[in-house]
């Protein structure tokens, strides 16, 4: 369980998908990094990612770590955006069957988890159909 | 650098040893080695192990071991490269003899999985993958095969039941082997009809959970060649990264961490993937091992789905993959599974593993690998 430090740190990737674009080469980094992975400068800007983007692979967890077992079956994807960048994250209001790589979505800002009843609820991006 | 040779291998049964703590197997399969190999007294002892402190609360490991195998003062080291644990394992103590830094080497995996429950071992597990961009989302190691298995399944039209084939294929030659811990035949229908973990992917394409250990004592060829058993030389190393993250990734069927170690490790020993004639990899779920025979250049890109269905991997095949069983029937004690794949090399080009011996192996190869990928281990072994 991710400790409220631990939590806030992140706010900015999950809450409202802070990047950094590398001055040299363009490439955007998500979560943002020090060194650009693609051409190893270390100079970077802050960017906003697309919001939209198309489904590359899926699968529907039946097993699931023990904060996301009332959830079950649910499912995540990796969705490349509409500015390159691929991300993981649970994609919902889809059925099952309607499921299909290549399929539009679009992010939106959902609870993730949350620790039992009067625990701390836990915030981030899911993909829903654009 | 000094030429590495394997002189002793240990190996007990594996499987849900409730009766058993993680010391006990360890030294169990320790004493195994130094007995095979003659030797009383090491130099140096490495064990490979992924995450003692989550499985059983406990750090500080190397040096406990060697407490308890009666060893101290002897200087002793954990490695952790997640499920490629034990790879690294043998690679620091051929690291360590190939250099002259210590003749007498222990080399080790362990991990003791089942004093958590499931949903436990599931968490250690998982955090072998990004903790804050994947598995804050509900993925799960069978979810992140699940999602390459599906790229490689639309890209290059493997199909579900070539994935199945990969768990009947390694649990018949796990039925030869009575260290594994499901020792059975399985059939393709059985996998089909096995439970959804994560789409595509269903319980009997998954590895199991285990409690186990293995061991093995290396020295240099120079002190290997005054012993009397077949002389087994590790002739080839290699170590490789890759993105985290399966979702950074610019090829999701590709393992490149594999590629590049593999690479090193052929370029090392002077060899190309045609000359193997036994290979272990890293099957903790039916895809990888087919991505795994690609990346090794032992199939074409794409090709690995096909080479199953063919044949090609069988114990009778070209390239004969995972004639212990693989993780799939032996078991994927995670932090031991490395060493136990050199251990069936080595008893395979030794001549001495029974009925799932591939007749006349002289080379062979083991690949272990970390996470989704995001690192790799690959040696050779060669019988002169």
């Amino acid at each position: 369980m991710p400790t409220p430090s631990r939590y806030w740190r992140e706010i900015p990737q999950r809450y409202r998908l802070e990047a950094a674009k590398c001055k040299k080469c363009g490439a955007i980094s998500f979560p943002p990094r020090l060194v650009c992975p693609e051409c190893k400068a270390r100079e970077f800007e802050s960017i906003t990612l697309a919001d939209k983007g198309k489904i590359i692979t899926y699968t529907i967890i039946r097993v699931a770590p023990q904060p996301f077992v009332d959830q079950t079956p649910y499912a995540v994807g990796i969705v490349e955006l509409d500015d390159g960048v691929r991300l993981t994250g649970q994609i919902v209001d889809f059925n099952f069957e309607d499921l299909k790589t290549g399929s539009r979505v679009r992010i939106e800002f959902r609870k993730i988890y949350q620790e039992g009843e009067a625990g701390v609820i836990y915030y981030g991006y899911k993909f829903v159909p654009e | 650098m000094r030429e590495v040779a394997v002189i002793g291998v240990g190996m007990t049964k594996w499987g849900e040893l409730w009766e058993k703590s993680l010391r006990d197997i360890f030294v169990e399969t320790a004493l195994l080695a130094l007995d095979d190999a003659g030797v009383d007294k090491i130099d140096s002892l490495i064990v490979g192990s992924m995450s003692s402190g989550l499985f059983i609360g406990q750090e500080h490991l190397a040096s406990l071991l060697a407490d308890y195998l009666g060893q101290t003062p002897v200087p002793a080291a954990r490695v952790e490269s997640a499920c490629a644990s034990g790879g690294l394992a043998l690679r620091t103590g051929f690291i360590e003899v190939a250099s002259g830094m210590a003749d007498i080497v222990l080399v080790s995996g362990v991990e003791k999985m089942t004093d958590v429950n499931g949903n436990e071992a599931t968490y250690a597990l998982g955090t072998a993958a990004d903790q804050e961009y994947e598995c804050y989302h509900g993925i799960t190691f069978p979810g992140l095969y699940a999602l390459i298995a599906r790229a490689h399944m639309e890209k290059y039209g493997t199909t579900r039941e070539q994935l199945a084939m990969v768990a009947v294929k390694n649990h018949h030659n796990g039925s030869m082997n009575p260290l594994a811990q499901y020792p059975y035949e399985i059939t393709v229908d059985g996998v089909l009809c096995s439970v959804l973990v994560a789409d595509p992917l269903r319980v009997l394409d998954c590895s199991p959970i285990t409690d186990g250990a293995a061991a093995m004592i290396l020295c240099p060829v120079d002190i290997a060649k005054k012993m009397k058993k077949p002389l087994v030389k590790i002739t080839g190393s290699g170590q490789a990264t890759d993105t985290i993250a399966l979702s950074s990734r610019k090829d999701l069927t590709w393992i490149e961490s594999t590629y590049q170690a593999a690479k090193k490790a052929y370029s090392m020993a002077g060899k190309k993937p045609q000359d193997m004639d036994v290979i272990e990899v890293h099957d903790c779920f039916t895809i990888a091992e087919i991505c795994v025979t690609e990346s090794l250049g032992l199939v074409e890109k794409g090709k690995g789905g096909k080479a199953v269905e063919e044949g090609v991997t069988s114990l009778q095949g070209k390239f004969p993959v995972n004639a212990s069983g693989g993780l799939k029937a032996k078991g994927h004690p995670v932090g031991a599974t490395g060493v136990a794949q050199a251990i069936e090399i080595v008893k395979q080009l030794r001549e001495e593993a029974g009925p799932r011996q591939v007749k006349g192996a002289r080379v062979g190869l083991t690949q272990n690998m970390g996470g989704s990928g995001g690192s790799s281990i690959v040696h050779i072994f060669e019988r002169s």
